[in-house]
């Protein structure tokens, strides 16, 4: 859906997995292109799909700080997983991207745009409430203000959202403690909730844009009933409960700015690997690096831009050095800069609690826990100021 | 601009030939390179063999005798730059392992006359012997990033090879975590990237073929792999292949000895 669109009023419908594929025939014959969820090397990823069929069918996930299992779920659910460790931000933001090509001639150099000028119109299947706050985040940082970034203006405006209510929660979701879920409540074309009961599985539909009611109107689905509607809340309400991790924000600025000398980071440095896995599936981290290639004779160059990250050496050499040489302060500014700079940036943190980073640290790490510990040992505390922090 | 093409010489030392090989590996781009390099010294290649001095010298191997102690200081002398190749060359290689034991026994096993063996106890790195002016790293090194090694000299320019870690790779690629999905004990945090990830991506742990990473904390990830059940002796063994002898490796073996 556009960027800005209003809201419409709900008005629920309810389909089957037969109308799902309705649906998902429909957008294609508009020329979208279904990317979504699927299940591939031992993980639920994003990947092009074909029809309900290519859905982790019966698939649900155990996560915990640095592991994840695919489990059978005993039915036939299709958006019975939670996050995996894609992110819709591989399609709009691509890991790498040609910005430019050119060619030496006899009148200069000779500029041309890259192959992939025109990307895929995609519509995204099963865009969870968190995720779409990711994705409102990022265009913050690459549609809004003075420099608008031309991929992923054109990706974002063309591209259709189906989005899912969440039906249950991982062990590392914690997106009520930053109001992003489990409840999808705008920035999306269709809104699903898959209710499965004993004797019934469907799906309770609304549409969230004008595009996404034409597209509703061409499956003609029948309008759901109030008690279809409340098995919808409740699956919702279900996923809210098991919400087992929560961050603290309040006043969370002043308490990582004050503690930038705390000897907190450095604990965390003696476990932090700086791989930059936790950048990498963050679906708001959208630091890249820039670099210009040349072939052998000299004659053809090209630019291309790739995903980079604060936890890198390279990424903060300025002239001379690099600025963050030590794991301490790489991972200092990337939770400040989630949690606290972020918000004095962009108006909103850059943390939407998907708890990826916490499932996909190869050690583990887990910034609620390290925002609850920076706390316990706040050193504006009169008690933790005598004991220098611990 | 000069109408001289540079002049290129590849010196071997203890090694296995893979990295040199990759030179004449880059098929499509071969004629590229003689065009844009005169390949002046490249015993594998040719019998054709023009004396120095060279405008840059790739060295592939390890520091394993006394001869090739003496021979590299010549290499030196002879080279304008001087890029290392490969894990041998950047390490001391697979055969560096021999500075974890004693080398006379292993020459009594192996060799049925001992005696005729001029070694030395140690297999050492390049630069541990003269002034390196780039190391490429890998076992075996990958032809594309010795084109942009090579390329980037041709233009002056600073190569764009990255030091972080193989994970960056591995995402670039979509690869879901083999340690986070199927608790796999892999070397990806802390292995230096420049393979594109090849081992997660057929669904194996990183071997660390390309050693340790601009910022490697094996401490941290050795601790994690004992909780994932990897014994002590496996987690040495990890470290302890093509990449043993550098430092961030060495220690991280010899604390699991």
């Amino acid at each position: 859906m556009s960027i800005n669109q209003p809201d419409l009023p709900a008005q629920s419908f309810r389909i089957d997995r037969t109308g799902l594929d309705e649906l998902l025939a429909a957008l294609k014959n508009r020329g979208y292109t279904l990317v979504g969820p699927t299940v591939r090397d031992h993980a639920m990823v994003y990947d092009e799909l074909t029809g309900t069929q290519d859905l982790p069918v019966g698939k649900g996930d155990q996560q915990e700080a640095g592991t994840y299992q695919l489990v059978d779920r005993g039915d036939a659910a299709l958006f019975g997983y939670n996050l995996g460790p894609h992110s819709w931000k591989k399609y709009l933001f691509p890991p790498r991207h040609k910005l430019w090509q050119a060619e030496l001639t006899d009148d200069g150099l000779a500029f041309s745009e890259p192959d992939q000028a025109t990307p895929p119109k995609y519509a995204f299947i099963g865009v969870r409430a968190c995720e779409l706050h990711a994705i409102q985040v990022q265009d913050k940082v690459f549609a809004g203000g003075d420099h608008r970034d031309a991929h992923y203006c054109r990706t974002r405006e063309r591209a259709f959202i189906v989005a899912v209510n969440c039906s249950q929660a991982a062990a590392t979701c914690f997106c009520p403690s930053m109001n992003t879920g489990p409840a999808v409540t705008s920035g999306f074309d269709i809104a699903l909730t898959e209710v499965i009961a004993a004797d019934a599985h469907y799906f309770v539909m609304q549409a969230g844009s004008q595009l996404g009611q034409a597209v509703l109107d061409q499956i003609t689905p029948c309008l759901a009933d109030s008690t279809e509607i409340q098995a919808a809340a409740q699956c919702v309400a279900n996923a809210r409960a098991q919400m087992e991790r929560q961050l603290d924000t309040a006043d969370i600025q002043n308490l990582l700015y004050r503690n930038a000398e705390n000897p907190r980071w450095e604990k965390i440095a003696q476990r932090c690997l700086s791989c930059a896995n936790c950048t990498m599936v963050c679906p708001t981290c959208f630091c890249s690096s820039v670099e210009d290639t040349t072939d052998l004779t000299g004659s053809h160059a090209e630019r291309w831009r790739q995903w980079d990250s604060c936890f890198t050496l390279d990424f903060s050499y300025l002239h001379g050095g690099s600025v963050r040489t030590s794991t301490r302060a790489q991972y200092r500014q990337w939770m400040t800069h989630k949690l606290a700079s972020w918000i004095d940036q962009f108006d909103t943190s850059g943390c939407v609690g998907c708890g990826r980073c916490i499932t996909w640290c190869p050690v583990g790490i887990d910034i609620t826990e390290e925002v609850r510990l920076m706390r316990e040992n706040d050193m504006a505390s009169s008690e933790n100021s005598q004991r220098g922090g611990r | 601009m000069t109408m001289t093409k540079p002049k290129l010489a590849v010196w071997k030392f203890a090694s296995c030939d893979g990295c040199q090989l990759s030179l004449l590996d880059c098929e499509d781009e071969l004629l590229a390179v003689a065009g844009a390099i005169d390949i002046a010294n490249f015993a594998e290649a040719s019998r054709d063999i023009q004396p120095g001095p060279y405008d840059l010298s790739l060295v592939e191997g390890s520091i394993t005798t006394a001869h090739d102690a003496e021979r590299i200081q010549e290499v030196r002398r002879l080279s304008k730059y001087l890029v290392t190749i490969g894990a041998c060359a950047t390490a001391g290689g697979i055969q560096a392992l021999r500075n974890f034991q004693d080398v006379k026994e292993f020459m009594a096993i192996v060799y049925a006359s001992p005696h005729y063996i001029s070694t030395l106890a140690t297999s050492t790195p390049i630069a541990d012997h003269v002034h390196v002016d780039f190391e490429l790293r890998g076992c075996p090194i990958n032809k594309q990033q010795l084109l942009e090694v090579i390329t980037a000299f041709l233009h002056h320019r600073r190569p764009a090879i990255s030091a972080h870690s193989v994970c960056i790779e591995c995402k670039l690629r979509g690869n879901p975590c083999v340690m986070v999905t199927q608790k796999m004990a892999c070397l990806g945090p802390v292995t230096h990237a420049g393979c594109g990830a090849i081992c997660p991506s057929y669904n194996r742990g990183c071997y660390g073929c390309y050693g340790p990473m601009e910022s490697p904390n094996t401490k941290s990830l050795s601790a994690w792999l004992e909780k994932l059940d990897v014994a002590a002796p496996d987690v040495a063994r990890l470290f302890r292949s093509y990449n043993a002898a550098a430092p961030a490796f060495k220690e991280a073996g010899d604390r699991h000895e």
